[in-house]
Formats: C-alpha cells, sequence, structure tokens
C-alpha cells in the first residue's frame, strides 16, 4: 500500500485528458467519462493514501460518500433539462462549501510554529471558497426565479470596501499570528457575505458568465487546500479548473459581446435586457 | 517579509507545477467551440469537486473523539461529493442530449 500515491499521478493524466476531450464534440461525452474515472481514481487513493496521523475514520467517510453519491445522482436526475445552469451552480457552491468546512478546521489546528505562508493559503481557501459557495447560491437562485435582481447605485462601492476589509482582516490575521480567537469566524462571516454581494447586483441574464467565473474560484479554492495537505492532484485539478474555468469565463463573455469587467462592475443593460 | 520570501524559496516546485499548469489550463480550453460552454463549465464543475479529497484527509486525520472536525469534515465530502457524482452525471445527460440532435 506504500505506493498507492503514486497513483495520483494517473488521476491526474485522466482529468488533463478528460478536460482536454470535453473541449471538442466529438470526444466530449468519452472526456466527461475519463475525467469521472480520473475523480474516482483520486477518491479511491485519498481513503489508502498513507498519511501522517492517520487515524481511520473510514466509516465516516463511507456513509458521507454513500449520501453524497445518492444526493448527487437523484439530483441530476429529476432537474429538467432547461434547469441544468441553476443546478450547476448550486452544485458548485457545495464544492465551495467543502473548501470552507475544511479550512475552517485547519485553521483553528494552527500553533506557535506555522509559518506565515501556510496561514495566508489557509485563510484565502477559507475566502474564495466562501465567495464561491454564497455567490453560487444567489446564482442558483436567480436562475431559478427565487431571487430577484437587485441594484443600487452604491453596491460597488460597498463591494469594493467589504472586499477591503475582508483581504485586510485577513492580512491582520496572517500577521498576527492568531491572537484573536473569534477571528477566524469573522473572517469566514465576512467572506460568505461578499459572495453574497458581490453576486446580488448582477444581472440574471450574465449568471452563466458569474457560474463559470465562481466555478474558477471553487478551483483556486481547491488548489490552496492542495497546498494545506501537499497533495498534488487537488493542487492541479485545482488550477487545472481556476485556469481552464477562467478561460471559459472570458470566452462566454466574448460570445455575448460583453467584457468581464463589464460583467462583473457595470452590468449595463442587463437588466433592461431581461426585463 | 523575509518569512513570505523564505516560504516561497522553500515551494519552488509547487510553484513552478502553478504556472505550468495555469498554461496547460489556458491552452485545454481555448479551442472551444460556443455550442460546447455550458456542458464544458458543467464538466469543470465537477473536477473542481477534488477538494472532496482534502475532506477525505482531514477525516482521516482527526481525533476518534473529535466530532467537531469529523462531522464538519463529513459534511464536507457530503456536499463535494454532490459536486462530483451529480456534476458528471448532468454534464452526460447534457452531452447525450448533443448526440440525438446531430
Amino acid at each position: 500500500m506504500q505506493y498507492i500515491n503514486l497513483l495520483y499521478i494517473l488521476s491526474t493524466v485522466l482529468l488533463i485528458i478528460g478536460l482536454r476531450r470535453m473541449s471538442s464534440p466529438a470526444s466530449a461525452a468519452k472526456g466527461n467519462l475519463i475525467a469521472a474515472a480520473g475523480m474516482g481514481l483520486a477518491t479511491i487513493v485519498a481513503m489508502f493514501d498513507p498519511i501522517a496521523g492517520d487515524q481511520g475514520n473510514y466509516a465516516w467517510i463511507i456513509v458521507a460518500l454513500a449520501i453524497g453519491t445518492v444526493v448527487g445522482l437523484v439530483f441530476s436526475k429529476k432537474v429538467a433539462m432547461t434547469a441544468i445552469p441553476e443546478l450547476v451552480s448550486l452544485f458548485n457552491g457545495f464544492g465551495g462549501a467543502c473548501a470552507v468546512a475544511i479550512s475552517i478546521i485547519e485553521v483553528y489546528k494552527f500553533g506557535e510554529t506555522s509559518s506565515i505562508g501556510a496561514r495566508a493559503t489557509t485563510y484565502m481557501a477559507l475566502f474564495i471558497g466562501g465567495v464561491a459557495f454564497t455567490g453560487s447560491l444567489i446564482a442558483y437562485g436567480k436562475l431559478s426565479g427565487k431571487v430577484k435582481d437587485w441594484k443600487s447605485g452604491i453596491s460597488s462601492y460597498f463591494n469594493l470596501i467589504w472586499l477591503a476589509l475582508c483581504l485586510g482582516l485577513i492580512i491582520y490575521e496572517v500577521v498576527a499570528m492568531g491572537q484573536i480567537e473569534y477571528l477566524p469566524m469573522a473572517i469566514l462571516v465576512v467572506s460568505l457575505i461578499y459572495g453574497f454581494t458581490f453576486v446580488l447586483p448582477i444581472g440574471g441574464a450574465d449568471m452563466p458568465v458569474v457560474i463559470s467565473l465562481l466555478n474558477a474560484f471553487t478551483g483556486i479554492a481547491a488548489a490552496l487546500a492542495g497546498i494545506v495537505y501537499s497533495n498534488m492532484v487537488m493542487l492541479l485539478g485545482g488550477i487545472l479548473v481556476g485556469s481552464s474555468g477562467t478561460i471559459l469565463t472570458v470566452l462566454m463573455c466574448n460570445a455575448m459581446n460583453r467584457s468581464l469587467i463589464n460583467v462583473i462592475i457595470g452590468g449595463f443593460g442587463s437588466s433592461a435586457a431581461t426585463a | 517579509m523575509l518569512e513570505i520570501l523564505d516560504y516561497l524559496s522553500d515551494n519552488v516546485l509547487t510553484i513552478n507545477l502553478w504556472i505550468i499548469t495555469i498554461y496547460l489550463g489556458f491552452e485545454v480550453i481555448s479551442k472551444v467551440p460556443t455550442v460546447l460552454h455550458t456542458p464544458l463549465m458543467s464538466g469543470s464543475n465537477a473536477i473542481s469537486g477534488i477538494v472532496i479529497i482534502g475532506a477525505i484527509i482531514l477525516v482521516r486525520q482527526s481525533a476518534n473523539d473529535d466530532y467537531v472536525s469529523l462531522v464538519i469534515g463529513s459534511v464536507g465530502i457530503v456536499l463535494a461529493t454532490i459536486n462530483v457524482v451529480g456534476g458528471h452525471a448532468v454534464t452526460n445527460r447534457m452531452l447525450d442530449m448533443f448526440k440525438k440532435k446531430s
């Protein structure tokens, strides 16, 4: 079992080939299956990979995997074809929530000896995962008609100030080395609120672009978490999604004759177009 | 400041990998036709569920009576599994629809 972690390399290759196949029409369906095989292999390896401080807890893992598989399959079978984009957004939010869950636990494990880089990485995973989580939930709500478009003249200023607050708190916490016990929780809450206020003013018609962007965010959060666990397949898979998701977002903007900045900050005409 | 430089120079290999993979991601996607935008978004969303590995490692490293870590980690596994399994299944459904059309 000592060498099982070498199989991570195979799963990384499967993910890359799968993503490549998915970007051309003839091979897209096969590409999806190859990527799924890569994910499955990586999950199995993660369960048997020799790690430091292994406590087992396999019952917890297997039950959680079973619940997630059943719920995921039911969701994806039941959804109407027209509702798939909002379901993708919801799934993406779940991925972001997982990044939040693991980083908030890791944050509380830091001690005196933890390096500044490890702290910064974990807090950035917490922040980006949190934004992807609540942002995706709002995008889901907008696409399914549960959340109405709402825009105020001050929202872009508010978002800038709020973003500065998030980053400021993170920098303070990273440099101050955990002097204040409740600050990680405050950073969590502030990040979650930022995801909410970031997506809320963007018009419903632009949601596919936003979902693609938030997908890239989840990828980056996964990559940062990969650094935390020094796990290469998380790191590579995460960056792959982060960079390809960013390019895909730009391509989607181009297809609509919009610029990304325009979508995020301006939202010009989007509410008029949907009204 | 010196601490940050130390951290970066301790992780040169990771940073190299990071840069190469960013370019790889750009190249892999750059020629995708417009009709595949949504399925590709859905498929790469499923791949971003790779964060599940972190949750599995977290649960494996948690003490057997550390219920906070165990519960939060397991919830993380459930959510990420929904992302991975549901994401690939829904992508498959979408791509099946393409096959029937053509």
